[in-house]
């Protein structure tokens, strides 16, 4: 409890104004930091003085305002890539971390995976680290497999080593931190066996950025996804990519700025990060992403994990205080991210999301985009708190006795 | 009491009637809720243009699984064509709860398939 208490950690609420609301008479219980984080003042409001005092066409203008813009964008691109220790020239803005798992899929695995080939993925990725490789195998005649979650949401990491060590495998995608287990993959690992076996990695970071110091020099993946909305940013997505890799890559959208040269037949293309930045970027929105690590940054992501890793191992206690309840994932706080995924004994998670809105309390109910773990697991749908930095233990007594109170309205 | 989950919705949760399978059946169809994952199937079993039996299957919430219990006790004997102009109102008068636009699919998950059975038209409610 002291570790928290004195963590400076509990006083960021007061930037996120949406903390405050109250419904059915109760402040707002926000417990669903995995679908989306809320924003702190200074994101909202770095992007709205871009828009009031900055905002113009990027790249191409030569008067001063449109180089204050062009500025402000590839400036929030330097700090975005230094927040995860990458090279800003191979760190491309994309709509989210669907569309960066796509590039990939269409950029790299259309030129370098064919018939006979495999592409392995694991059965905790979200449906967008798993839609893609399906349609990539089916165009390609490649072979799709997975490997598998054990009963205690861990990766099968030997069974990882016994697929790779086949020799098929040209890509291999994986989350750094299960959307519903919460489970943090050992990602540097991971990577370090599949390019001795000579497959390509691609690492779904879209939970682990906003919560997790990242070093991507360190984690050493070929290409990582992430997405601004999870990290208190807005909508905008990020795909780290390596050098070589990128170089080799061609384009995937085409048209506007992705350019060099355009002749009536042929094209070439920008240098990187820009050859995969077609048409007219986001700019308000990497201003916002920019100010979003700028924000995660001065707290410090290590006190950031540390408040996540509290927050977590008090769910994780107080849970299963509610009769009938199941947590799913690691039962250790140590291996696990900010999020608690749950079944009670005769009711539906959609019930009991439901009965939690009562007491102001956001919690998600369904598949979380991951059908095939939930299958896995034997179940159509989980209940899911997950927590942020604005959350305090409060957040999760309030879940617990919510939880209690629905429990007596179904009779139980 | 409370409002949504009143006694005989969960009593209908609990002890759903007519679930289970019906072999041999005449009509089959099964469909789910994108959003939250419930399924529901239904087999109908057709004498004389009318319902002469049916059974529900499927998992879900409290809403999808009680509408379609409520409802199956008053399809039996019901002719065919009449099934296939029942809509979206008559499923929630059924319940007799007022629902949420956010359970709105929840509710009318039993109407959906009974109408794919019996028109073969999944796409009702548009």
């Amino acid at each position: 409890m002291g570790a928290v208490a004195q963590h400076p950690l509990v006083d960021v609420r007061a930037d996120f104004p949406v903390l405050q609301r109250e419904f059915s008479g109760r402040r707002v219980a926000y417990l669903d930091s995995a679908a989306t984080s809320q924003r702190p003042r200074q994101v909202v409001e770095a992007m709205d003085v871009f828009q009031r005092h900055s905002y113009a066409p990027i790249h191409r203008g030569v008067y001063e305002l449109a180089r204050e813009s062009t500025d402000a964008f590839e400036g929030a691109r330097e700090r975005i890539a230094a927040f995860v220790n990458w090279d800003p020239a191979c760190s491309i803005f994309t709509l989210n971390a669907t569309e960066a798992i796509n590039l990939v899929a269409y950029s790299w695995g259309r030129h370098n995976v064919g018939e006979g080939d495999e592409v392995l993925i694991t059965e905790m990725e979200h449906h967008s680290n798993i839609v893609p490789w399906q349609i990539l195998c089916e165009e390609t005649g490649a072979r799709l497999r997975y490997v598998p979650v054990s009963d205690s949401g861990e990766l099968a990491l030997d069974q990882l080593d016994a697929i790779l060590a086949e020799g098929r495998v040209k890509l291999l995608g994986v989350t750094h931190v299960s959307n519903v287990l919460g489970t943090i993959n050992p990602i540097a690992e991971i990577t370090r066996r599949a390019r001795a076996a000579g497959a390509v990695t691609v690492v779904d970071g879209a939970q682990a950025v906003p919560q997790l110091p990242i070093d991507l020099a360190e984690l050493d993946a070929d290409f990582y996804a992430w997405t601004g909305h999870k990290a208190l940013g807005p909508t905008l997505g990020m795909l780290h990519g390596r050098r070589e890799l990128l170089e080799a890559m061609p384009p995937f959208l085409a048209g506007g700025h992705m350019i060099k040269r355009v002749e009536r037949e042929s094209s070439s293309w920008n240098d990187l990060p820009w050859k995969f930045e077609a048409g007219t970027s986001d700019v308000t929105e990497a201003v916002g992403l920019g100010a979003a690590v700028d924000y995660l940054g001065a707290i410090g992501m290590d006190a950031v994990r540390a408040h996540e890793r509290e927050l977590t191992a008090y769910a994780l206690e107080q849970l299963p205080e509610v009769e009938g309840l199941t947590v799913f994932g690691p039962s250790d706080a140590e291996r696990r991210g900010g999020v608690v995924s749950f079944a009670i004994d005769g009711m539906h998670p959609h019930d009991i999301a439901e009965l939690c809105d009562r007491e102001a309390g956001c919690i998600r109910a369904g598949h979380h985009c991951a059908q095939p773990l939930m299958r896995c697991h034997g179940l159509d749908a989980t209940t899911r708190a997950s927590c942020g930095v604005y959350n305090s233990r409060d957040a999760d007594d309030r879940l617990v006795e919510a939880l209690g109170k629905g429990r007596e309205v179904f009779g139980l | 009491m409370d409002a949504l989950y009143r006694d005989y919705i969960l009593d209908h949760y609990k002890n759903p009637r007519n679930f289970g399978e019906l072999d041999p059946h005449d009509l089959e169809f099964h469909d789910h809720n994108p959003l939250c994952g419930d399924e529901l199937g239904v087999h109908i079993l057709v004498e004389d243009g009318k319902v002469k039996d049916l059974r529900f299957h499927g998992q879900g919430c409290a809403i999808s699984q009680a509408a379609a219990s409520i409802t199956s006790e008053e399809l039996i004997g019901m002719p065919i064509e009449e099934i296939e102009r029942l809509g979206a109102e008559w499923a929630i008068d059924q319940l007799g709860i007022e629902i949420s636009p956010t359970r709105r699919k929840c509710a009318l998950l039993g109407l959906k398939v009974l109408r794919g059975a019996t028109t073969g038209d999944p796409s009702w409610p548009e």
